[in-house]
This record gives structure tokens, C-alpha cells and sequence, in this order.
């Protein structure tokens, strides 16, 4: 059964069971986004996808989309909401993006410079969290880590594994690997592991094979994240792609 | 925060702790959804968790270990490594500081020789601060390996001291340290009730399941909570969801600060809380109950315990209830583990599944997918009893008490600046003034309503009403005189939500340490009108985008008080309207600890 919703004023048709994220990227509209990746069950956690609906802030990757919503989402003021919450995640964590080996391929930098962050904004919190570099091909770099929680979906639900879990509450929350010696490299992980490629920011980084594509020619230096995300994004809600 | 890579825990477990281990996975049947359950009661044994006890009951569940770290590491009150013999945590409340517990806990350091948050080198005790305990109306409290101590003194403090010292087991220390007063100064609805067990449910049988749901929505009566939600509509849609089972479950977080009215109810009012409960169960077709209790209420337990094994030998509970056959329902009572957001339902169903107590992304509602995804009736404390008087008496009867939209009694925990704290029950509408008057409060300043995630009200405003209709409440009642700085109130709110956010969403996460942070700068006089322009867009952020009810209150502290106590926060700001945070003398205050100095030429001269 499909339907249709507004979103900015154009219709959206949507099949019941979609969110309203997912009904809008099927239908090629683009709402700023983080934590959603396609292929798994919306996560809610990072609120950059916050729409108005019907006057009422809500995510729309876990909003149930519904006939007649009118959905608002590319306005100054929701725009204004997601620029706060990109500069509090920079603060929040330690991203130097000039060093870092996924910049030009990580989607938080991409959103920045979509969403135009020019400031910091906030004061940076440079949290001390050591890196975990135990394992031969993998490294871990949870400065980066902004806790959305992909890699561990990816790990139990595609892997068959659990490598990853998150530990800790509020601003204490941190990754943790399966491993009594608490070290990636008594985990199971393998290069081939979903979780090895979820990962939106730089935290799970593959070793030596670092900087192989020059800064400058990667994925979002060519074009803006919101043009990239419909490639990547228009599925059905069962993760097959849509024709 | 610096990562647990590797735990110093013995790798080890001996026979003894090994049998334990058994004793408790067994009593549980290895069941993964009791992980909580198992985790505090390993706990309770071996006074924490230790890394090869995470890997045995990860093997006994067959789970990955580190869920049961990840559990563990959400709940205050759980520890991966040890905290001591001793676990001292001081009741934190901006009432218990008003009785002088930070004075307190700084004698009791030096005493024995600690610093807060540190573990002694002998391994014998640690001194921290934990969220309200819920004993305000009998501070300064503090728990002691989770055993709630009241009316805490210099002199109490000392033997307590002596006590750890002589390492004399807790069962050994004076009763009297333990005794929790009920403290209650007006009695009405729920607490002068004369009815004997089993007759509301006796009543509710007359009825049958759907003419219950019809009189509950007559009535009016709303969740006391804290949400308002009409209670009658939440067990018709409960009814009505289809599901292999129905669940009943009982909110006894109380984790508000402030808020004590549901432990008193627990105390006093045990039978009639269990009788609303299967009641409500008879109503949605329920066959079995929780009762979430808070891990600062674990002294309750056995007292509970004992009422849940008379009702069943009453026949108030189990297989055909009062004789009605195919009627049986029987309530499991769980414990939390220290974390205020369980108090949030969908948060708490996930703690009952023995998982991190995170919210849920809503919909769908606990009512059609609740705990383990079936239907789920979920109330609060307060709001089964009233449920219960209201089946009892006929929804008429009920809804004649109170005001038109807020029907029934509401019970208040009266604390702070004041002769006579303790609970109070009063019919909806009454005003906030006739509470101070009768808690016999003067100078008052500044009531807190609600508690943090409430509203503050100033002097000109005791003329309002407590009811959804003006002042809607879940029983806090904060008073503070004219000797009180609003802005340190404030600051005690805001530290108990950053420390209480859950850490799923990125607004709650950051912008309540952020918030907690500027506030500290303001307090330290570092502060600029910068920041205060900083903490009203935290609050539109947190406000807007936040995913649960913590983050969307958790600036009402700062901006209720910066409404009506403004001149609190501005005298402590530097005239500069830009002022960094980082602070170079500041930052030398761990050289000076670490010399033992604090003379002038320690410091560095500021200038501006
Ligand atoms: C952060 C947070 C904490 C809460 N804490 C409690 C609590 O301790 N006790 C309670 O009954 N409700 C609490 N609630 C409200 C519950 O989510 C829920 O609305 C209530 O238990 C429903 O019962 P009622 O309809 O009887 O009020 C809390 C809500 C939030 C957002
Ligand atoms: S490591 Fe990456 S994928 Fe995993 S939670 Fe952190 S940011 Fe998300
Ligand atoms: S608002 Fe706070 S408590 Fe609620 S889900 Fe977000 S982080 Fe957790
Ligand atoms: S994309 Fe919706 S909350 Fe992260």
C-alpha cells in the first residue's frame, strides 16, 4: 500500500513500514544525516535528521512515516539545530581532521562542510582515550568515536560476531571490544567484517594501507555529501536496493 | 575518561566464589534477560564484579562478554573493579548540602585518611556522592555498600568511621543508624484508607476486566508519575494490543530528586500498591507483574518480599485469585542499580530485559510493545494505589475529589528550608501557599516543584495550584528561604543530569557536561555574558532535539532560576562579555596539590 506525505511542500510517496527517512531517500530527497546507514534498523542517537512534523521537532529516521504528515526539513532553523549538534560532536570528541586518515571520506567532516560549520562553537572537551593499535592490520582510534553504534550492529547482525559494544553511561560512554584482555587483537575480527567497513568516522582504520588515496581526491572532496547519500541510500526498508 | 583496558581483578575465581557464581546463575536459570539481577547479586556478594567472574557468567549465559561489561558499566552502583570493603556514597541532593553533607564527607576523608572518589590503599573503603537517595526530609543520608543511613551528624560520622575501621560488618553496626522515618504529616486518600486486604480487588471481580477499564477512565484519573497520562486510556489500549502475554509493571524508580512519596507508599501502603497492580492485571489480561524498585529502596526488599508471600498465602495472588477461576497473576519485584534514567519507562522495560537502560525509540509504546515486546501496562507507585481507591470507591465517588481536570489525591514530599519536612497528601488545587503554611516554612525564597526536570517558582507565585490545570507535579516540593543562592541550586541540577544522561543522543550526551561545565566557569567567577547566551542555546538544542524527557528538561534549573533570580548569576560574571574557559592559574592547582602549596607565589596574579 503506498501513500504520500510532504516534505518542504513536495509529496513524498511512502510504503507502509518505511520511516519517514527512509521514504524520503528512496524518493530522492536528501535529510542531513549521521547515525542511519541503510542497510540496518535506524538508531535515533545522533539527531542530525531532525525534521518538523506538524509544528514538533522529531528524528525523521525513526519517525513512522504516515499519510498527510507535513514534514519540514531543509529550513534555516532546523539547518541552525544540526550545525550546533555537528560542532558539539567536534567538541566532544579530539577530530583533527588534517591528520586524520579518513578525512575526505568521513561523512561527520562531509556534513560539516555541507551543513556549513565555520566555527567551533564550543569548547573542546579533548577527552584522553588511548588508542588501541594491539591488533597487526587493524587500528582504533576512539578519538574519533561518536557512538553510533554501527559497528556493533554490524558485528552482531552481519558478522555473527561481537566485537564491539558500547560501556559506560552519558558522557562517559565509550566503546569496548570482546576481549578479556580488553585488546582488539584477542577479539575475532576480520578485515572482511562488516563492522570493519560501517564505521561513518575514523575509528576503525585498516593499517598500511593509510593515505593510499591522496587527501584531495577522495569520496567528498569530489561532490557534497548531499548529493552522495541518495546514490548510496534509496532501498527499500528490507535493505535491497529499489529500482 | 580514561579506558579499563585491562582490569587488575584477580584472574582467578576460588571454589568458594565459583559455588556462589552457580548458586546465583542457577536461581536465575541462566536466563540473559535477569543479567542485572545476577550482576548485583555477584555483587552483593563480592563486593564488585570481577573480570574472570564477567567471563564465567558470560560463558553460563552464553552471551559476549562485553554486554555484561557494557550492562555492568551503565549502572552506578556496579562496579568492574573493586571500590572497598566499605562503599561510602554521600546522598548529593542540593537538600542534603543544605543539612551540610559536603562538610561532612570532607571530615570523614580526612578522618580516614581518603580523597573522594579514590579507593584506599589498603582496600578497604571508598568516599564518593551518588544522586538523591530519596531521604531529603531525614538528611544528610548516605548509602553504605547500597544501606540507605539517615540524619547523619558529626558524631555519626565518626562512628561510622570507627565502624570501617574495626572493619565491623554492616549487619553489626546500630540498628538505630538504618531507621527510616515515614515522617507523614497529613494523611488523606490513599494514606487514611481503612480498607482491608483484598477488598478493592473483591470489588474489581464484581466489575470484571472491561467495566474496570470504564471506571478508571471515569474517574480521571491521571498517571502521578509525572507524565499526566490519562491512566483509564493506557490500560484500554493495553487491553486491546494484541500479544502472547500481557505485562503489568510498577514504577518504583523514584529517582527524581527530591521526590520520597513512593518509598513511604512502599512502607505504609505495601498491599494497596499490589492490589492496584492486579487489579490493572485483571484489567489487561495480565498473568505477570514487576515491581522496579530503585537500588537506593534495596532495604525494602525483604519487607516487600514479605507482603507479596501473604498476599499469595491470602490468595490474593497466584492461581485463581479469590477463587475466580482462570484469574491468576503473580509480581516479581526487580531491583535497579543506580540510574535515574530507568525511571523513564521504555528505559526501564529495556533495565527489566537486564540490558543498558536506554530508552526506546517510541513509537511503538509500552502499552503494545512494552516488556519483551508484549503489551505492557506500566504506572508509577502512586497511581496504582490511587487506581485501586478509585475501583473501590466507584469512579464518581473518585472524581468528585480534586478539581475537574485532576481528579483524586496527589501526595507531596515536602524537604528543604522548613520545620517539618516529610509527606504531605492533599486533594488536587491546593495551593502551594497552604503547603508552605502547613510545613510550617517562612522567608520562603523559591519552591522547586517537581524537582529538577520540574519548575522553580519565585514568592509572587505561591498563590498557584498543584493539578495538570497550573502546576502539574510527581511530588517534589523544594523549599528554600531568603538564605539560599538560587545559583547554586541550580548548579546541583544541572551536575545531576549530566551525570544521570544516558548517553544515546548526541544533545543530551555533550550539551549536559557542556551546560555542567559553564556553570562550573560561572561559579568560579570566570564566567562572561557569553556564557549566559551559551547555556540559551544548549537549552534550544537540548530542548528540541533531545530523545527523552532528561534532555528536554535538563535546563529548565538554569532557566527557570534565570528568570526569576537573575542578579544571582550576573554578579558572578566577569564584566568582559568574552572570557576563555581555559584558566591558567587553574591549571596549576594540581602542581600546588601535588607540593602541598597554596601561598601567593603559588598562584599566578591575574590581569586583565
Ligand atoms: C528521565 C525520566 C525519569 C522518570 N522517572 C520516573 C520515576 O522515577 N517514576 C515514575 O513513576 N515515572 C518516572 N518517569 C515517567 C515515566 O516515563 C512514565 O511516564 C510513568 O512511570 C508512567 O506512569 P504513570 O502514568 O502512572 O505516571 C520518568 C520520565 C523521565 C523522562
Ligand atoms: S567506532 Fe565508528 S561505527 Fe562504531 S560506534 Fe564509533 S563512530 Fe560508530
Ligand atoms: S535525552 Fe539524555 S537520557 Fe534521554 S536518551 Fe538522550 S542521552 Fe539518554
Ligand atoms: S540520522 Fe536520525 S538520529 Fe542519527
Amino acid at each position: 500500500m503506498s501513500d504520500t506525505f510532504q516534505l518542504d511542500g513536495q509529496p513524498v510517496v511512502f510504503e507502509s513500514g518505511q520511516t519517514v527517512m527512509q521514504a524520503a531517500l528512496a524518493a530522492g530527497h536528501y535529510i542531513p544525516h549521521l547515525c542511519y546507514h541503510p542497510e540496518f534498523k535506524p538508531h535515533g542517537s545522533c539527531k542530525l535528521c531532525t525534521v518538523k512534523v506538524n509544528g514538533r521537532t522529531a528524528a525523521s529516521c525513526t519517525m513512522p512515516a504516515e499519510a498527510g504528515l507535513e514534514v519540514e526539513s531543509d529550513s534555516e532553523e532546523l539547518n541552525a539545530l544540526r550545525r550546533t549538534l555537528v560542532q558539539m560532536l567536534f567538541a566532544d570528541g579530539n577530530h583533527f581532521c588534517p591528520s586524520c586518515e579518513k578525512s575526505g571520506n568521513c561523512i561527520l567532516q562531509a556534513l560539516g562542510y555541507d551543513l556549513e560549520v565555520h566555527s567551533a562553537g564550543f569548547r573542546h572537551q579533548f577527552p584522553d582515550r588511548p588508542l588501541d593499535a594491539s591488533h597487526p592490520d587493524i587500528l582504533l582510534d576512539f578519538n574519533r568515536c561518536i557512538l553510533c553504534e554501527l559497528c556493533v550492529n554490524a558485528s552482531a547482525e552481519v558478522d555473527g560476531k561481537h566485537v564491539f559494544a558500547l560501556a559506560g553511561r552519558g558522557n562517559s560512554k565509550h566503546l569496548i571490544v570482546n576481549a578479556e584482555s580488553g585488546l582488539l587483537k584477542d577479539t575475532d575480527i576480520a578485515l572482511t567484517d562488516k563492522a570493519m567497513s560501517v564505521c561513518p568516522v575514523g575509528v576503525i582504520i585498516k593499517k598500511g594501507v593509510g593515505f593510499s588515496t591522496p587527501i584531495g581526491e577522495r569520496r567528498y572532496d569530489q561532490r557534497p555529501i548531499s548529493e552522495q547519500a541518495l546514490d548510496d541510500a534509496p532501498r527499500l526498508p528490507s535493505g535491497e536496493a529499489h529500482d | 575518561m580514561v579506558h579499563e583496558a585491562v582490569s587488575p581483578s584477580p584472574r582467578f575465581l576460588e571454589p568458594k566464589d565459583l559455588s556462589l557464581l552457580q548458586q546465583v546463575l542457577g536461581h536465575h536459570a541462566n536466563d540473559s534477560t535477569k543479567l542485572l539481577q545476577i550482576l548485583r547479586e555477584v555483587q552483593e556478594h563480592l563486593g564488585f564484579i570481577p573480570n574472570a567472574a564477567v567471563s564465567f557468567i558470560a560463558e553460563a549465559l552464553d552471551i559476549p562478554r562485553n554486554r555484561i561489561e557494557s550492562v555492568a558499566s551503565f549502572y552506578s552502583f556496579l562496579h568492574l573493579r573493586s571500590q572497598g570493603t566499605y562503599r561510602v556514597l554521600f546522598s548529593d541532593n542540593i537538600t542534603d548540602r543544605m543539612l551540610g553533607s559536603q562538610t561532612l564527607m570532607e571530615r570523614m576523608c580526612q578522618q580516614l585518611w581518603l580523597q573522594p572518589g579514590k579507593v584506599s590503599e589498603d582496600g578497604l573503603l571508598s568516599i564518593g556522592t551518588t544522586s538523591c537517595t530519596g531521604m531529603c526530609d531525614q538528611g544528610p543520608a548516605m548509602l553504605v555498600n547500597e544501606r540507605a543511613i539517615t540524619k547523619l551528624t558529626h558524631q555519626r560520622i565518626q562512628e561510622i568511621g570507627q565502624l570501617i575501621r574495626n572493619r565491623t560488618p554492616l549487619n553489626d553496626w546500630p540498628a538505630d543508624f538504618f531507621y527510616v522515618e515515614d515522617n507523614i504529616h497529613r494523611a488523606g486518600l490513599i494514606l487514611g484508607n481503612t480498607m482491608a486486604y483484598g477488598e478493592a480487588l473483591q470489588a474489581g471481580l464484581t466489575l470484571g476486566g472491561a467495566a474496570i477499564v470504564d471506571v478508571v477512565k471515569r474517574s480521571g484519573l491521571r498517571g502521578r508519575g509525572g507524565a499526566g497520562y490519562p491512566t483509564g486510556l493506557k490500560w484500554e489500549a493495553c487491553r486491546n494490543a494484541k500479544g502472547n502475554q500481557h505485562y503489568v509493571v510498577c514504577n518504583a524508580d523514584e529517582g527524581e530528586p527530591g521526590t520520597f512519596k513512593d518509598r513511604v507508599l512502599l512502607t505504609r501502603q505495601a498491599d494497596l500498591v499490589f492490589e492496584g497492580m492486579t487489579l490493572c492485571a485483571l484489567a489487561v489480561g495480565a498473568k505477570q507483574g514487576f515491581l522496579y524498585l530503585r537500588g537506593e529502596y534495596r532495604y525494602l526488599l525483604d519487607h516487600l518480599k514479605g507482603v507479596l508471600q501473604r498476599r499469595r498465602e491470602s490468595n490474593l495472588l497466584g492461581v485463581d485469585i479469590l477463587g475466580q477461576s482462570g484469574f491468576d497473576f503473580d509480581i516479581e519485584i526487580h531491583l535497579g542499580a543506580g540510574a535515574y534514567i530507568c525511571g523513564e519507562e521504555s528505559a526501564l522495560i529495556e533495565s527489566l530485559e537486564g540490558e543498558r537502560g536506554v530508552p526506546r525509540n517510541r513509537p511503538p509504546f509500552p502499552v503494545t510493545q512494552g516488556y519483551l515486546q508484549q503489551p505492557t501496562a506500566l504506572d508509577n507507585v502512586e497511581t496504582f494505589c490511587q487506581a485501586a481507591l478509585a475501583i473501590h470507591m466507584g469512579a464518581d465517588k473518585y472524581s468528585a475529589i480534586g478539581t475537574s481536570k485532576s481528579t483524586g489525591s496527589k501526595l507531596i514530599s515536602v524537604s528543604g528550608d522548613c520545620p517539618r519536612p516529610g509527606i504531605y497528601e492533599y486533594p488536587f488545587g491546593v495551593s502551594v501557599q497552604e503547603i508552605l503554611n502547613d510545613c510550617g516554612a517562612v522567608n520562603t525564597r523559591a519552591v522547586q516543584i517537581s524537582g529538577p526536570s520540574g519548575i522553580c517558582i519565585g514568592e509572587h507565585e505561591f498563590g498557584r495550584k498543584l493539578g495538570f490545570e497550573d502546576l502539574p507535579t510527581a511530588g517534589a516540593f523544594m523549599v528554600f528561604d531568603d538564605s539560599r543562592d538560587m545559583f547554586e541550586v541550580a548548579r546541583n541540577f544541572v551536575h545531576f543530569f549530566a551525570h544521570e544522561s544516558c548517553g544515546f543522543c548526541t544533545p543530551c550526551r555533550v550539551g549536559t557536561s557542556m551546560l555542567k561545565q559553564t556553570m562550573d566557569k560561572i561559579a568560579a567567577g570566570q564566567g562572561t555574558h557569553y556564557d549566559l547566551a551559551e547555556v540559551e542555546n544548549l537549552d534550544h538544542v537540548l530542548q528540541t532535539t533531545s530523545h527523552c524527557g532528561l534532555g528536554r528538561t535538563a535546563c529548565n534549573p538554569v532557566l527557570h532560576t534565570l528568570k526569576h533570580f537573575r542578579p544571582a548569576y550576573e554578579s558572578r560574571l566577569k564584566s568582559l562579555s568574552f572570557k576563555p574557559a581555559f584558566d591558567l592559574d587553574g591549571a596549576l592547582a594540581r602542581a600546588r596539590q601535588m607540593t602541598g602549596r597554596d601561598d601567593a607565589g603559588a598562584h599566578l596574579k591575574e590581569n586583565e
